[in-house]
Order: structure tokens, then sequence, then C-alpha cells
């Protein structure tokens, strides 16, 4: 345990360095940390999309409305009540608890409702945020709110990032992580060995909701400006997309998947509307060869450790014959 | 085995009187009643169809009841959620043993100390001691998937499971389905010990005679009624049934 969080030291130290490096000393364009931002972002929403899609197993749509509950409760609360940049934080959580707030109730319907009419049920909450929020006045209706303080910078994302990671793995290798785990591989079964299955479902879209309101609370206050438009089907295929590629039910492929998703997302640019073709395409490649994603239900460390076990085997196969 | 409580009708620990639970229009259980008693192993046998597995998920809640009473240590269980009812003491092993295939062995009796793991750490590795020692072969298997393990061996994880929860009643719905008939004994023996140990076990059986071999008292169920009830031997003496049911 000990030379874990020694390890995990190190790598956040490395990581810090690494970021001071790279935006102190210019050593790259100012549009490249844009992209790093978002990617900083976009895991932390994967992160949280993970927990409920990827470790519990239910296919919910509902994170388009916890990332707009999230931004436009943040905004609110820089605009209004914390307006300097010390009191940052307090926005972030206040866009984490509010997305929390509504994340405990969307978890209701998933005590009764499974598979497809879950997914349904979630989108039609997803929906139902943008239709509020574009008909809401003090909000700005459809045009949105503009003019909100640009607060996040590269180490606001990647703190919020380092956080999220520790407190998803904590939760993950807590009780209630490990029922999710079993609500996934058989629901019934779970309540037979006495796991209180509402309960871990609740909690679990607490924390998944948190995760992916504080990453829609960074991205309104990195961009400026945050509108109804930007929560709705393309940000439900969006984050689905970089949780199928980079692994359901890993953190490791959360991250993968928001890196992956946003560098091609970058590259693709110069395509025009063509990059959907070729991403699409991409992703159902990606689909049919590895089905669970690149890292699924695999953190980096068991994916090496299987792959070095799975090299002797070869190579010991190899000597024989 | 303690008989006296059986013999005077005092302190079931578990009874259930003209339980009704029907599929639809289907009725599947037409008004049962049996008792179970403290440190007895109690066999409710019968063949496919005729309401065993039903009784036992009426019991925990799996299935909702249509009537009838359950009554558990003295209180009436019927309608309770089925978590509540695990708490409470009740530990149903399910039918086809429905352990978590893609959690190891370790994580799958983890899961199953969900209600005092962060109180009592000492329980659990208590408890996983005991059950390693019941089924040596699982300890070996500790970090492999459960879904890679054989047919017996999942039966054993779903007991262990079962006992790691812990419980004053452990229901075991057909522990003998789709074995291999050495890993059956081998399984039937530690139900044994384990009732030996002072587990109240309840028993839903196909194989009649190897449930007979090792329980006090047995029910018969025929198309979702008691057709007969006895002890072991009763049971044995009686050529109708055998005829019915053993032969």
């Amino acid at each position: 345990m000990k030379k874990k969080n020694l390890q995990s030291l190190v790598s956040i130290i490395i990581l810090a360095v690494v970021l001071i490096a790279l935006s102190e000393m210019k050593l790259v364009s100012t549009s490249k940390l844009l992209v790093l931002q978002y990617i900083g972002i976009y895991s932390i929403m994967v992160v949280g999309i993970n927990i409920v899609n990827g470790y519990m197993g239910i296919f919910s749509l509902a994170h388009p409305g916890f990332m707009a509950v999230g931004a436009y409760a943040a905004a609110l609360c820089s605009k209004y009540c914390f307006t300097t940049v010390y009191l940052y934080p307090l926005c972030l959580l206040a866009g984490g608890i509010a997305a929390m707030c509504v994340g405990l109730l969307v978890a209701v319907p998933s005590f009764k409702s499974k598979g497809d009419y879950l997914a349904i049920i979630t989108l039609g909450f997803t929906l139902m945020v943008q239709s509020i929020l574009q008909n809401a006045e003090i909000v700005g209706a459809s045009r949105g709110m503009t003019n909100i303080s640009k607060f996040t910078s590269l180490y606001w994302v990647y703190a919020c990032l380092v956080l999220a990671v520790v407190i998803a793995g904590r939760f993950i290798n807590s009780k209630y992580g490990r029922s999710l785990k079993a609500i996934r591989e058989d629901e019934m079964a779970t309540e037979l060995v006495s796991v209180n299955v509402r309960h871990a479902k609740t909690v679990a879209f607490g924390v998944s909701a948190f995760l992916i309101g504080v990453s829609g609370a960074l991205l309104c206050h990195l961009l400026g400006y945050t509108s109804p438009s930007s929560y709705g089907y393309s940000n439900v295929v969006d984050g689905l997309v970089m949780v199928y590629i980079g692994g359901v039910g890993s953190i490791t492929g959360s991250i993968t998947g928001a890196v992956i998703w946003q560098l091609l997302v970058q590259m693709l640019k110069g395509l025009g509307t063509w990059r959907w073709v070729v991403g699409g395409a991409l992703l159902c490649l990606v689909m049919i060869f590895l089905p669970k994603g690149i890292f699924g239900y695999q953190e980096i460390g068991e994916a090496l450790r299987d792959l070095k076990k799975h090299d002797i085997h070869k190579s010991g196969g190899e000597a024989r014959s | 085995m303690n008989m006296s409580d059986r013999e005077n009708k005092t302190n079931p620990i578990l009874k259930v009187s003209d339980l009704r639970v029907s599929y639809g229009k289907i009725a599947a259980l037409k008004g049962i009643s049996f008792e179970v008693y403290k440190g007895e192993i109690v066999s409710i046998l019968g063949a496919n169809g005729a309401g065993k597995t039903t009784t036992l998920n009426a019991l925990t809640g799996v299935l909702r009841a249509q009537g009838g009473s359950v009554e558990f240590k003295g209180k009436d269980i019927l309608g309770i959620a089925t978590d509540k009812i695990t708490e409470m003491g009740m530990i149903h092993v399910p039918e086809g043993r429905r352990i978590f295939p893609g959690l190891t062995v370790g994580e799958n009796l983890r899961v199953a100390a969900y209600l005092y793991e962060n109180r009592d750490r000492a329980r659990f590795e208590e408890r996983k001691a005991y059950v390693f020692d019941l089924f040596p072969r699982l300890k070996e298997r500790i970090n492999q998937p459960g879904g890679t393990l054989s047919g017996g061996e999942q039966q054993m994880l779903a007991i262990s499971r079962g006992l790691v929860t812990g419980g004053d009643i452990l229901l075991l719905d057909e522990p003998s389905m789709g074995i291999a008939p050495k890993l059956v004994l081998e399984i039937f023996d530690t139900i044994q010990q384990i009732a030996a140990n002072g587990q109240t076990i309840m028993l839903v059986e196909q194989n009649a005679m190897m449930a007979m071999d090792i329980s006090s008292y047995c029910y018969v169920l025929e198309t979702g009624e008691v057709a007969h009830e006895g002890t072991s031997d009763q049971m044995k003496e009686n050529d109708s049934i055998v005829q019915a049911y053993l032969g």
C-alpha cells in the first residue's frame, strides 16, 4: 500500500512539472494548451460516466443533463456570489453539488427500470434539462450565458482531474464500488447477499453526477460562455464514444478515451463535416476488434501485468518448439 | 439431532402458513405450510415444477406472495425487501448458483460482507477462513474470476458467499443441479458439516435420496401443495413415496 502511495505521489509530481513546463515556458502553442485542457475536462466527465455506465453497467444517457446543471450552477455562482478567482473552487463545488442533487433524483427510476427503458428515461431527463434551460429567461434562454469569467486554467483542470481520479478510485474500491460491480453481474444475487441495491445505485448516481457536474463547470469557465445547445444529442454521443473507446469499468480507460477522442476531433477538423464519417468508422473498428474498449474492466497496472504474462507464455512456447 | 422443538412444536425459527403464489393466472403454490426449527436440516423435495424454488423465492421476497404468512424469528416478513430479509438473517443461495462471474473468488466473498465489512474487518477474515476451511479448493482459486470455476466449484462459492453474509437460516436451492456426482457427494458432506456447526439449513432438492440422507425432516411438494411430510426415516419406510420419488 505504501509503495502504491509513493508511486501515485511521484506520478502527480511528474504531471505537475510537465504542466508547469508546458504552460510557463511556452513550449507549446496556446491552441495546443487549449486541447490539453479539453482532454483534462472530458477525462473528468468520462470518469463520471464510467461509474454508472461502466462499473454499474447501467446504460444511462443522463450525462449532458448533469453537465448542464453543473455548468449553469457554477456560472451563476461565479457571476453573482463568488466573483474572484480565489473563490473559484467554491463555484466548482457548487456545480458538482447541484449536479449531484439532480443525480440522486435520476437514480430513482433505475430502481425498477432496466436496459433500453432506462436509457430512454435518462435521455428524457437530458432533453428535459435542455428545454428548461432554453426557456428560462433568467439564464439567457436559448442564447445561454455569456461573459462568464474565464477562471479555468491548465492547473485548475488537472488539479480537478487528480482529485476526480482519487475520488473515483477510492469509491470503486469501497464496499459501494464492489457492490456496483456485483449489481452489473447479477442484481438479484447482489440483493441476496444483503446489499441494499437502491442505496448503492443512489450513491453511484450521486458520485457520477458530481464529477460530470464539475467537468461542466470547468468547461464553461474555460470557454467563457455556455448555451443549452451544447447539452443535447451530440454531447450524449461524445460522452458515450469516449467511454466505450477507452474502456468500460476502468479509470485508465476513461482517460485514454478522452485523450484519443479529443485528439481525433482536433486532427480531423480539417475534414469539415466529413470528420464524423472518419470518426464514426474508427469507432466501428474499435467496437469490432475491442468490444470492451481499450482498457475494458482493467487498469493500466493489470493490463501491463497481463501483457507481460502473455509475452512469457509466448516466448516459453517458442522455446519448446 | 435435536428433535424436541419439533416434537413440542415450540419456537419454530421459520413458520410458513398457507403460502400462496401465482404467476399470472397460474397458481404455483396453493397454500403450503411448514416449519423449520433451530439446528435442523429440513428438506423440501419434489419433481420439476412442484413449486420448490418458488417457495424459497417467496420467502426472501424475490417473488411476491399472494397470501398466507411467513413468520421468521417471530416476525412477519411477507412483503419486506429482499436485502432487509437477508439482513434479518435469512440467507438464500439461489438456484443455478448465480455467482458474480466477472469478479474473482475473493471479490465474490467480499461483496457478501457488505453489511459489516467497514465496522468489523476481523469478522470477515474469520468467516473467510471458515469457508476456505470447508472448501479448500476455493482458497487455491482466490484470484480467479468466478466464471472460470467448474459448476461444482461455483456451487461451493455460492454456499460460501451465503456463509460470509451469515445468518440464522441458510436456504439452499438445488445444490446438486448440474454438478459432477463426485462433487455432489463432497458438497453434501460439507452441508452436513455446516449443520453440525450449528447452522440451521433448509434444503430444496430434486435428488431426494441424497437430501433425505442428510436431513432430519422432509416435506414433499406436489403441484404446489405439501403432499407428504415426516422424518427422513418415516419417508423411507413409506413405500408409495419411495416408489414415486426415489425409485
